[in-house]
């Protein structure tokens, strides 16, 4: 899923400054499971910035809404006869709902209200952590499924390298060094002879080094 | 006993502490409420187990938000006490109302807003 984070108040505060009638929009997915963007949240939100303005003199009319999904044509129909009559949408979503938010409704102004930080997994309940950075050529069976080029800080394709110490990152002693990850699971696999094959530097053109990436199914296209 | 506390305390009954939300409190401070105390059993006597500790922390979430958006923290507070505990309560109550009453009225009802 796509973590994301919910952007500081006065930052929101301050984008929304000019605006007096806005819609805050949530999405469904990804960010409704990470707790940042889903109806909950945009309730949450909507309240806080109705308090303020209130305590500043200053109405303002929100008008909260979650669709399904934002980065979908079909969902964001759903908002066709709405949106017109706001001055702005501060929208909950990931960056990619954000921008086809505006991409669908070129003509209203669009705003973010979450920074989208990492695509990564719920370790527990409040707790999520990255675990992919879509490169685009995945080496999770040459790596026992762990992926060293989001978990290990350098990325580097054989290590561990000389920062990891008992097991440990050494940019944070909390984060697990993948490597040390890596080897463990070759070892309880009786797989050591695969460590020693040296991995070839990786061709990064398929990452977003090659610039933005599309998909194309003819075969679905209607 | 027959122990006086604050007439201006509107007690909400909820099932469980826990059952509380940030949604709920945020509402009432939307709609001018001074202060809201919540009031859940001694911790670790919970009926549910935990539905107090989650409101403590759920708490200290409210906290935070009300402060972001202008609300000083110390118009909510969570007391842990017993059903058994009438002359706590009443002190509590007494106690929490000064502390709003010393904090004066929600900023929200200061000014005169245009709705609608």
């Amino acid at each position: 899923m796509i973590v994301a984070e919910r952007k500081p108040f006065q930052e929101i505060e301050k984008m929304l400054e000019p605006y007096s009638k806005i819609m805050i929009l949530g999405c469904n997915e990804c960010v409704t499971v990470c707790a940042t963007g889903g109806a909950k949240e945009v309730a949450i939100l909507a309240s806080q910035l109705r308090i303020r303005r209130k305590s500043k003199d200053r109405y303002i009319e929100i008008y909260e809404k979650t669709i399904e999904r934002q980065c979908d044509r079909e969902y964001l129909e759903e908002i066709k006869d709405t949106i017109d009559g706001y001055e702005a949408v501060l929208s909950l979503a990931c960056g990619c709902g954000i921008q086809f938010l505006g991409e669908v409704y070129e003509y209203i102004t669009v705003l973010p209200g979450v920074n989208t930080t990492f695509m990564g997994v719920t370790e527990r309940h409040g707790f999520w952590t990255e675990r992919c950075q879509g490169c685009g050529n995945c080496i999770l069976d040459k790596t026992m499924g762990i992926c060293p080029i989001t978990r290990c800080a350098k990325a580097i394709m054989n290590g561990p390298c000389g920062g990891s110490q008992d097991g440990r990152c050494e940019i944070d002693r909390n984060t697990p060094c993948a490597w040390n990850l890596i080897i463990d699971r070759y070892k309880n696999k009786g797989m050591m002879d695969r460590y020693m094959e040296i991995m070839p530097p990786k061709d990064w053109s398929t990452a977003r080094d090659g610039g933005p990436r599309k998909m194309q199914r003819e075969d679905l296209e209607i | 006993m027959r122990l006086s506390y604050p007439a201006n305390i509107k007690i909400i009954r909820i099932p469980c502490s826990g059952r509380m939300d940030v949604i709920h409190i945020l509402k009432a401070f939307e709609g001018g409420i001074d202060g809201v105390c919540i009031v859940g059993c001694m911790e670790g006597d919970c009926h549910y187990l935990t539905g107090n500790l989650r409101a403590k922390k759920r708490v200290e979430y409210l906290k935070k938000l009300l402060y972001e958006a202008g609300i000083e923290a110390e118009r909510v507070a969570m007391f842990n006490v017993s059903s058994s505990e009438g002359i706590k309560f009443a002190e509590i109550a007494r106690g929490f109302t000064e502390t709003i009453r010393a904090l004066g009225p929600n900023p929200v009802k200061l000014k005169k807003h245009k709705e609608g």
